[in-house]
Formats: structure tokens, sequence, C-alpha cells
């Protein structure tokens, strides 16, 4: 009965109305799905910058944006606007400068940029030799209002929220690696508990540069790969040796079930559940008995009252680094037992690398595609199989299959877990 | 239907360090007992800034482990050690039964860079041929390899987690002054539809950080002279004075903190938040907007204002313009700026703000007025509710209501 649409819990169904994705692989959705889907990296060589003395010089960058200056929290705000634009386009709700509903952003933290310090420090007239009060001293005496502004943590949002005309006051959000996943677990709360019938949530991430790969780098993250570049993420192999950082965005236009189906909306799926829980182990490594993995997924399935029997493709958190991969393998065996080794499970991160910030969101969205065209991507560079993890990883080559039921995982670095089920529209 | 029950939420427990102390007798004892509130400000460490620093903090109360305290930069122990705060305050300290399920919504902001790292950078950066390799190779070779971990805003969560064993869930969320008034606002929301019945809320703000001040001086947003109370500043340009402060509460549904014999200091009634582009006016009329919003639940009277105004204009005149002009709607304001008690403390600042009125509530007493400034009012009645603002220094207008619960 179109109007009163109830989950099993009596909470509105929540849907999925509009995607839209920026990545290494392309500005949209159907350039995007046309690489993921063939396999074809967009992991190379970093050009943005110098990388003389780095052990890593790749990335999954996305070069084709023009942003003046050049800054992580620009490249966020301009990956972000394009794949809003073609989700808001997409769904055909609201217009491009008034959107009906309020705003999450998982974005990645600011910070002034080298470039920024260095030209504030080289402005000031009398330097002082102490270089915190130069920096100071030149702050105060230039014109720099717009980089204050640039690189305030609220920045991405509040653009995005001008830009697009969201309602109230937008969210942003940072639980690491998992933040697009939370994103979208706050716009499907907001849904439930009906104050809005749609909501806007994004995840978006532009930190390629040289003090966050450093960063990476000496936690010892990173893969070292370098050469050919489109073979250094290899999820779930034997010989993986960390993870690629990347760039990109997705945007996902949720709706009420009942709001979507009033207008007349193309669905493209349900977020059917949501769960998480906190790691309370160690800030790098997850717990050993991986519980806090575990009861993430758990809590998803139980949010979306489905079995694990019902799941039949599995988004991997997959992120190319030992601990990760076996973590996720181990957790993902306990609460799947015998099913597991049933249930095809692929990384999207082999093919894009890991866009951070931004991964929940978009792998979300290549979920809800896989759900759309009963194509699985597949999880490249899987050359080796870890013999310790026995799982149908999709091997190299996609695989043609009916999807209905996904679960996508993210764990963040520093142990915030989301876990989503995504379902085809109910009949 | 979305149920919304219409059950209090409580303030159960609070965590509040800054310059004047620790935990809500210290700073009551500071801030009312019927006389005037005597700031604290280190005028000599950050010349020509001021900040309020810091009370002397034993971390080790609450974060005994060494290897934890080492793991933590500044900011992320003085949030960890509040949190803990906040938790023993509510009685759940230790409680796996409440710390399983807790909701966590933290407002943070980023941990220190390396100061001396940045120096190395700056002073030679300038004279060499092959300045990217050169910023590669220091980086690379000076910088400690787990600073990082001190750096990522979630990590103050990921801090929280391991040290006072919140498993439940953990968001983190960031935009400054907003993020504070978002964390609330959210848990307030889910807490009244059913999603939740025991939140953690908080945040931390180191304000004894160059890197930090370094921001707002791009903005020229503080205040560079001699200290006065933030009211003061109006007319001479204003400015912001930051502060350090720790500010977390628990929140809890009055039957969830019923069953356990819990207390209350006082019930978050109302969270409101919205933003403008700061065009002169619109912050006031967001303002307005909420105040209709709380209309029903605002009686003509005597009314105490816990303002989060940062200190800096134009915004700080409009605040205060849009607070005085409440009297039209036979609201008799008293308003204390919390900028001038504790300076402004960002992320933290709307959190302290809800934290001191649940203090002054179950005091049934308002603070007094900052002393060097008569542009705060004795207030003499018995207080049972407080509205409580933060407009950010650049965005974002947030209001609450607190009052005393039933």
């Amino acid at each position: 009965m179109v109007g009163h649409v109830r989950d099993t819990k009596g909470r509105s169904v929540v849907v999925v109305t509009g995607i839209g994705i920026v990545t290494s692989l392309g500005h949209t959705m159907a350039d995007n799905w046309v690489a993921l889907t063939a396999g074809a990296s967009g992991i190379r060589e970093i050009t943005r910058f110098a990388t003389d003395g780095l052990s890593t010089k790749i990335a999954g960058t996305v070069d084709d944006f023009e942003i003046e200056p050049l800054s992580a929290p620009g490249l966020a705000k301009a990956f972000a606007t394009a794949s809003i634009t073609e989700a808001i386009s997409q769904s055909g709700l609201g217009s491009r400068s008034s959107f009906p509903g309020p705003l999450f952003v998982a974005t990645p933290p600011a910070e002034v940029e080298w470039p920024v310090r260095r030209q504030v420090y080289e402005s000031a007239r009398n330097g002082s030799p102490v270089s915190d009060a130069r920096l100071k001293q030149a702050a105060r005496e230039g014109a720099y209002r717009d980089m204050h502004a640039l690189f305030l943590f609220g920045q991405v949002g509040e653009y995005l929220a001008d830009r697009f005309g969201t309602l109230g006051q937008p969210i942003s959000l940072s639980t690491a690696c998992a933040s697009g996943g939370t994103a979208i677990q706050l716009g499907v709360e907001a849904i439930r508990r009906g104050e809005t019938d749609a909501a806007l949530c994004v995840g978006t991430d532009g930190s390629v540069h040289p003090e966050s790969l450093i960063r990476f780098s000496l936690l010892s993250a990173l893969s070292t790969r370098n050469e050919p570049p489109e073979e250094a993420a290899r999820p779930f192999a034997k010989d993986r040796d960390g993870f690629v950082m990347a760039e990109g965005s997705a945007a996902l236009i949720l709706e009420s079930y009942d709001a979507a189906k009033a207008r007349g909306a193309k669905i493209l799926g349900v977020v059917r559940g949501c769960g998480e829980r906190a790691d309370d182990f160690h800030r790098t490594r997850s717990k050993p008995d991986g519980t806090p993995i575990i009861g993430a997924i758990r809590n998803a399935l139980d949010d979306a009252d489905v079995t694990p029997c019902q799941i039949n493709y599995i988004n991997a958190h997959g992120t190319s680094t030992p601990e990760n991969d076996r973590m996720e393998y181990f957790s993902l065996a306990n609460v799947f037992g015998e099913h597991l080794a049933d249930t095809p499970i692929s990384s999207n991160k082999s093919i894009v690398g890991h866009t951070l910030t931004a991964a929940g969101a978009i792998e979300a969205a290549f979920s809800l595609k896989t759900i759309e065209t009963g194509t699985i991507p597949p999880t490249i560079n899987y050359d080796i199989p870890d013999p310790e993890m026995p799982l149908d990883v999709v091997p190299n080559e996609k695989r043609d299959a009916q999807v209905d039921m996904v679960l996508s995982n993210s764990f963040g670095f520093g142990g915030q877990n989301v876990c989503l089920v995504l379902s085809a529209e109910p009949a | 239907m979305a149920h919304q029950t219409d059950e209090e939420i409580w303030i159960t427990g609070i965590g509040l360090v800054s310059s004047l102390g620790e935990g809500p007798e210290d700073h009551w004892c500071r801030m009312g007992n019927g006389g005037n509130c005597e700031p604290v400000v280190d005028s000599e460490t950050f010349a020509p800034y001021a900040v309020h620093p810091l009370a002397d903090v034993d971390h080790s109360t609450q974060i005994p482990k060494r290897g934890d305290l080492r793991q933590m930069g500044p900011w992320q122990r003085l949030g960890t050690h509040t949190a803990g705060l906040a938790l023993s305050d509510a009685g759940i300290a230790g409680d796996p039964a409440c710390l399983d399920k807790i909701d966590m919504i933290i407002a943070a902001d980023g941990g220190e860079r390396d100061k001396d790292v940045d120096s190395a950078v700056l002073e030679k950066i300038g004279r060499r041929n092959d300045p990217e390799a050169f910023l590669n190779e220091t980086l690379s070779t000076q910088l400690r390899p787990t600073l990082f971990l001190t750096q990522l805003p979630n990590l103050m969560a990921g801090n929280i987690s391991i040290v006072h064993k919140v498993c439940g869930s953990s968001r983190t969320f960031m935009g400054e002054e907003m993020a504070g008034v978002s964390a609330a606002q959210v848990a307030l929301k889910k807490m009244r539809h059913g999603q939740s019945e025991l939140c953690l809320i908080g945040g931390a703000y180191n304000a004894e950080r160059d890197d930090m001040q370094f921001v707002f001086e791009l903005g020229h947003y503080l205040w560079p002279g001699e200290f006065e109370p933030l009211w003061e500043r109006q007319k001479k340009g204003g400015g912001i004075v930051t502060g350090s402060v720790g500010a977390f509460l628990v929140l809890e549904s009055r039957s969830h903190a019923t069953a356990r014999g819990a207390r209350a200091y006082a019930r978050l009634s109302e969270v409101l938040a919205d933003r403008c582009n700061r065009a002169p006016g619109a912050a006031a009329e967001n303002a307005r907007r909420q105040i209709d919003e709380l209309d029903s639940s605002l009686e003509a009277g005597p009314l105490a204002v816990l303002s989060g105004a940062c200190g800096a204009e134009p915004i700080t005149s409009e605040e205060r313009a849009f607070l005085e002009s409440l009297s039209n709607r036979g609201l008799d304001v008293s308003i204390r700026a919390i900028g001038s008690m504790l300076g402004h403390s960002v992320e933290a600042q709307f959190l302290s703000g809800l934290a001191l009125a649940a203090i002054a509530i179950s005091k049934k007493q308002l603070f007094g007025p900052v002393a060097g400034s008569d542009a705060e009012k004795p207030y003499d009645g018995e207080t049972d509710r407080i509205l409580v603002t933060s407009w950010g220094h650049w965005r974002g207008e947030g209001m609450a209501l607190v009052e005393a619960a039933h």
C-alpha cells in the first residue's frame, strides 16, 4: 500500500534514488562501471608532486580537475560537487540548487598545507626568528582570509550546503575509512525518525599530498610495489603489502520508499540495515578475537533483519593490508560459517585503491550497481591466493550473477566499524 | 510511524576541565557562589595573544596506563581524560553493560603538529633548489611515525574506546563550533526516537597551540591585545581569546536513568542548529526562528543565557543585540559569556555551555557576572532554565534549552 510501507521493524523503508561517483576510473557511474568491471586499474604514478625519496610513488589520484590553489579541501569539494550533481540529476529530486533534505558529508580532516604555510612564512616583513611567531605575525599582516576558511573542517560541508541548497546545518564527519558508511547511516537514521523524506549522503576525499602520503608510509600502511602501479593493490592475495591511497567521491540520494514511490522515482536499491561497533583494542590493530568487526556485521544483519544465508555478495573492505584482510576474513568466517565459501566477495580497492574517507560511500554505490546490473566486479591482482583465507574473491574477471542482497564492509583506522546491508527494491 | 517519545532526556554525567579546574564543583566554586567569576589568563606564553590555559590536571587519574598516555597528544589526552570524568560522574565508568551499548558522538578537530619539524622545513626550504625533495626527506626522516595517530580527528574517539571501553557506536563530527552543536542535536534526536537510550557526547580544545592560533590568524580572528572580558572587546574591534576546555556529557533517557538510580543535573529539552552565509542580520534571523520553535516552552519572565559568542566581530555584536531583543517577548535575559569565563573552545564551546547550564540548574542558581565588565548583570532568582547559544566564528548558529529535570 503506497504511503505506509514499513520494514519488519515498523520503520520507514529507506531507498536510494540517485547515485553519483568520481574516482580515478572516471567522473560518472557509467565510466566507472565500465572500468571497474573490466578490472582496469586507476592506480598510477603520482605526478601531482615530486616523489623523490618516498618509498611509495603511486596512488589512485583524480588528476583532471582544475583547482586553484590546489588543495585537499579544494579537490574534495570539486569531486563532491561532480558526484552530487550526477546523483541529483539521476534522482530528479529537487533541483541543482535546492535539495529538500539535510547533507551528511564524510570529509577528510583539513590542515594548512605546505605551499600556503610556506607562502605565509616567506611573506613576513620583519621575520621573527621563531617560526611559529613569524607565521602568526605574517598571517595577521597579510590577506589570507580565504585560506582561513579553506582549511576549516567545516569548509567542504558548508560549501556543498550553499552550492546545492540542502536544508539546515550540514553534518561533517569522520570515522576514518568507515566515514562514507557513517554518512549513509546518519541519513538512514534521519529518514527512519521521520524528520525528513530525503537525505544527501556524500563521501569525498582528495588527500593525496606529500604529508598525508608520508604519514601513512611512516605507519607502514602503504604498498611500496611501485612497478607496475596497477598491480600494487592485491586484496586477499598472499603477497599483499599494503593499501594504495586514492581519491574520489560518491553521493547517494536517500529517500523514504513512500516519498520516492509517490513521486514516481526510479528506485535503485534499498539501504536495508546499518550496523556499527567500536574497537577498544588498539589504535592501528583490530582486536584479535574479531569481536568488534563481528559485532558490526551482526548488528547490520540484525538491523536489516536478514540472515547470512540471504547475503549473496559481500563488498569487502579489502584494503590489501596484511592485517585488514586477515581480520576481515576471520570475522566473516565467524558470522557466515560454511556459507562464506559459497558467497562471492570482491574488493573494489584492488582497482580503485583506497579512497579513505570516501570509500564507504563509493563502495555502497558500486554495491547498488552490482545489484542493478547483476555483474560482480572482480578482485584484480589475485594471482597467489592466501591459503589462510579460502574465499571466492571473484578473481581477476567479473562475473554475472543474480545479486539482491549485499553486505558492504567499512572498517576505520582507529576502530570505527560500519557495515551496510543493501538490497534490491522490495517487490 | 516514526515514534517520538515524550520522555525527558537527562544529563546524568558531566566531565568538564578548563582553566578554572576540573569537575562540576570546581567550576561552580570558581564561577558562582554569589561572587564574580575571575577568569584565569596566561598573557605571556603566546604573547601578544592571551589564552585561558588548562588547569593542572593529572591525566593518570583517568588514563592510568603510561602506554596509553604516550600514544596521545595533549588534545587527545584532554578529551580522553574528560570523557572518563563524565562516565565516572554518571556512575557508569567500568560498567560493561552500559559501556557496551553507549552511543558516542565526538566533536573534534585534529591533534597537534610537530613544531620542530615544521620549523626545520620552513627555515631552510626557501634556500633549496630542490624544495619538494627537501620537504619529502625532512618529513620522512623527522616526523615521529605514530604522530599521525595523535592527529587524526577520529582517534580521540578511538582513544576513548580503548581507555574507557566505550564500545557501542562511535562517530566523530567535524566543523568547528557546529560539530559540538550537531553532536548534541543528533544524540538528542536519536534518544527521543528510541534509537538510543544512553549517549556520551563531548569535545575538547587545546588552546595552547601555535598551529591553531595560526589558522585563526589567517582570518584575523584573534584578540591581539591585553586580556579583556569578551563584551569589553566589542567596541575595540572584537577578537577571540581561546581557552583549553574538555567538555563531555552523559545523556540518558529518564527511564534508563531511573532504573539504575541515577540522578539528573538537568534535562536537555531542545537543541537547534542552522546556517547562513553571514550576511548582516542573517544569523540573528536564524536565531529568531529557533526562539520561535522554542516559544511554547519559553514562558515570559527571567531567562538566563549562557552565550557561546566567540568575541570576533561583527558576529558577537549581532548575537548580543539579538539576545537583548528577547525582552520584546517578555524574556528578561541575564547573559553570561562562556568565552569570558573559559575562553573560546571551538568544538567544545557549545558542549561546555550545556555542561555549565546543567551545573547551574542543579544548583538552582546562575553563575556570577565576569569580573571587569558591567555588561553582565547579577541574577538573583532561582534558575530552572537556561538558554545556551553557540554561533560559529565563521558559520553556523546553535541554540539549546536546558531545564530542570522532573
